[in-house]
């Protein structure tokens, strides 16, 4: 089965490409990209006045399967992920059970082959059952494709322990990847410490939270050699902290979400918006304006989502009871295209490999190129397509979206996986990777 | 002429002028309180449900005869029954209240923006009566009340607040309600006890020396310890906290004669405050103030149910 793609922009970084030409493909690779081509026979798409990039990588989605398919399931999350222009996510694994062992990971696996709209990542726990105590069977994840560790949703509260699996790690080609929150500090803190935890009446969640232990698992980079890719980084300090070890060579990594470069703390009105409740929070315009000076300036790594669906019910309670986490699948390239790109802050070379290449790179993924002989993994976006973000945007069985109601510049249209189309026109297909 | 607001709920919102329209109507309700038979007809008919979510005493207590002075039918919601206990959402007990056709919600919360939430889902009448570590607005009303009418005036008048200001929202709306009526704030605690943004709250100065500023102080308020509500311990001993910040009998020298205590209960004695000072004839304004919660929550009734300052004595 041949496809051909015709007429699209195509960026590339990673060959040099920007320019408008046709794509072929055939058995899942690109064939040959070049102006005029021909084919005998196939399907041909006229993608005039699109962009055509390797497939967009979302490396932090929670997936919610298996245990909380009342949030999210494999086919429901993929499915977003398909429809904001993505061909592959990394799922984290504090479901119920907790991806710590072999068979979950060939669980997800297999579930995503069968129901997944995109291609899904699986990253296993550094901890049993995300306790921080004793190491998780990361050989054995290993050996069954594991190649990211984390115990997102929580910190690894013991230096000891943290050390102890950076140290297990550092023998597979691997990365850990730290939630970083020092819960000594944090407690139940609801959202960030300072003008908002007083204006509002609510616990502080400190900066000094998060960057500790940031501080902390640099020096066990430094001490173990095991990558290191810093979680859903959100302070000016603790990006700072990122830029000096890179500096000094260690190999550290970090992502940033959209939320936290494009909302901060002042958007938690008197309302108490639970959808603007995120782990770690919001914090100050200066800590966002930090965020995109390091997207800009190569200190940040990957843009990624954190994307965190919950139900309803859930989320429509008192602000302190309601669980951390916002989606973002749906509106992420729309919001990038939007504050970023059109702003002229970055390039879309840039955002190729923020949102692309560098996903891949970190979590040990073949790279993707508009190249001959690449995976024919593509994502196409209307870069000029103008719409406000509403509830019947969101393919998400949740609908705990922070950026509900925003005007974006850009959305994605078509996106390829396998030389399969998993969009077209906007409308995801069936389901099977 | 109806007043400006239909809720009580963030004290900030309202200006000089609708604050002293509350005092002074509350001012006027002081004659219904000195009549042998305490009672008008002023809100025969409107339905008052009291959603008591957590423990309260005086406040509802406060509440509950301020509405039967004024004739209003009331339901008090809440305690152990409460539908929480047994899994309902907040959204569907405030919707079931108000298949109920009620007038007024009078709601106190542990979580903070509770209010905000029922003002926004019920469409009903809303006053806080304390949610989280957020506000208390009517407690802020009669703290005003009482200086009032010691003082007169607010302008230029030094007030002091000392203790657990990091998880009062008695300061989370007194502070922001002082600087509305033109007086001068000091935020006093130890670091431990003070929250991340003082000024943000209204605080002019911040301090953990209390004979540093307790000359200056015209009305030194003092807040309660709150034992159950202090995670870790922000202080080494009751004893060293009353040594440091309690207003003791020795610190009585530095005040200035005619500076009055206020405090808004239940005294911690030998805490916060010495017996000495919370009976002082002179200072001690604390049974003044639990008056002037009903005069308040009368005129807030009154106020936010659609009657005018002119219609009072009808």
């Amino acid at each position: 089965m041949a496809l051909m793609l015709k007429g699209a922009r195509l960026i590339d970084p990673q060959v040099g490409l920007d320019e408008v030409a046709d794509i072929l493909i055939r058995d899942g690779k690109i064939v040959e990209i070049g102006h005029d081509l021909k084919m005998e026979k196939g399907q041909t798409r006229d993608l005039s006045g699109k962009i055509i990039t390797p497939g967009l990588v979302d490396m932090h989605v929670h997936l919610r399967e298996p245990g909380y398919e009342q949030k999210e399931d494999i086919e429901s999350g993929t499915r977003a992920a398909a429809h904001g222009g993505f061909t592959a996510v990394c799922a984290m694994p504090n479901t119920d059970p907790v991806i710590d062992d072999a068979v979950g990971v060939e669980y997800i696996k297999a579930r995503a082959k069968e129901v997944g709209h995109s291609r899904v990542i699986v990253s296993g726990a550094c901890t049993k059952d995300l306790k921080g105590e004793i190491l998780s069977d990361m050989g054995f994840m290993y050996e069954h494709g594991v190649r990211a560790f984390t115990d997102d949703g929580h910190g690894v509260q013991d230096a000891g322990m943290m050390r102890r699996v950076m140290d297990y790690a550092s023998q597979f080609d691997c990365v850990v990847m730290p939630h970083c929150q020092d819960d000594s500090l944090v407690g139940e803190g609801q959202v960030n410490e300072g003008e908002c935890s007083t204006r509002l009446g609510m616990l502080g969640w400190p900066a000094e939270g998060e960057e500790l232990e940031i501080a902390r698992d640099i020096a066990l980079c430094r001490l173990t050699g095991c990558p290191l890719h810093i979680q859903h980084i959100t302070t000016a300090r603790g990006l700072q902290m990122v830029r000096d070890a890179k500096a000094e060579g260690l190999p550290v990594t970090c992502e940033v979400t959209p939320h936290h470069m494009f909302l901060t703390e002042d958007d938690i009105d008197d309302t108490y918006p639970t959808s603007l409740k995120v782990n770690p929070p919001l914090r100050t315009p200066d800590d966002a304006v930090a965020l995109v000076e390091g997207v800009k300036d190569g200190t940040v790594d990957a843009i990624v989502t954190d994307h965190a669906p919950h139900t309803d019910w859930e989320k429509d309670r008192e602000f302190e009871l309601a669980p951390f986490g916002m989606i973002g699948l749906d509106s992420s390239l729309a919001a990038v295209l939007t504050n970023l790109v059109h702003t002229d802050i970055i390039s879309y070379d840039r955002m190729v490999e923020v949102m692309a290449v560098n996903p891949r790179a970190i979590l040990r993924q073949e790279p993707v190129k508009l190249e001959a002989g690449s995976t024919a993994d593509l994502t196409v976006f209307d870069p000029d397509a103008e719409w406000t973000f509403e509830i019947s945007d969101i393919r998400s069985k949740a609908t705990n979206a922070g950026f509900l109601g925003h005007s974006f510049k850009g959305k994605a249209t078509d996106v390829y996986v396998g030389g399969y189309a998993t969009m077209e026109d906007g409308v995801v297909c069936e389901p099977g990777i | 002429m109806g007043f400006a607001h239909k809720h009580l709920i963030d004290i900030k919102e309202y200006s000089k002028d609708d604050i002293m329209l509350m005092l002074e109507t509350a001012s006027k309700f002081k004659e219904v309180n000195e009549r042998k038979i305490k009672q008008v007809p002023t809100l025969k008919g409107a339905t008052i449900v009291n959603m008591f979510n957590e423990p309260s005493t005086r406040t509802r207590s406060s509440f509950e005869i301020a509405e039967k002075r004024l004739s209003a039918n009331s339901l008090n919601f809440g305690g152990s029954s409460t539908s929480t206990v047994k899994g309902e959402s907040l959204s569907d007990t405030v919707e079931t209240l108000c298949a109920y056709k009620i007038d007024m919600i009078i709601v106190r919360d542990k979580h903070a923006g509770v209010p905000r939430k029922i003002a926004d889902l019920s469409g009903v009448h809303v006053i806080d009566a304390g949610d989280g570590k957020h506000q208390h607005p009517t407690q802020a009303l009669l703290d005003l009340y009482s200086i009032w009418e010691e003082k007169g005036s607010f302008d230029g008048l030094n007030v002091g607040i000392v203790g657990d200001i990091a998880h009062s929202r008695v300061c989370g709306s007194l502070l922001p309600a002082l600087k509305i009526m033109g007086a001068n704030t000091v935020a006093i605690a130890p670091p431990t006890l003070l929250p991340a943004r003082p000024d943000v709250l209204g605080a002019d100065e911040v301090t953990s020396d209390i004979d540093g500023v307790l000359p200056d102080l015209d009305v030194v308020y003092m807040l309660r310890v709150q034992r159950e509500r202090l995670e870790g311990a922000p202080f080494p001993s009751l004893r060293e906290y009353n040594e440091l910040f309690g207003l003791t009998r020795k610190r009585d020298s530095l005040m200035k004669p005619d500076a009055i205590v206020c405090h808004p209960g239940p005294i911690n004695r030998g805490v916060e405050l010495d017996s000495f000072m919370a009976d002082h004839p002179e200072r001690s304004v604390i049974l003044d103030q639990v008056y002037a919660g009903i005069l308040v929550r009368m005129a807030a009734l009154y106020l936010l149910l659609g009657g005018s300052n002119d219609g009072i004595d009808a």
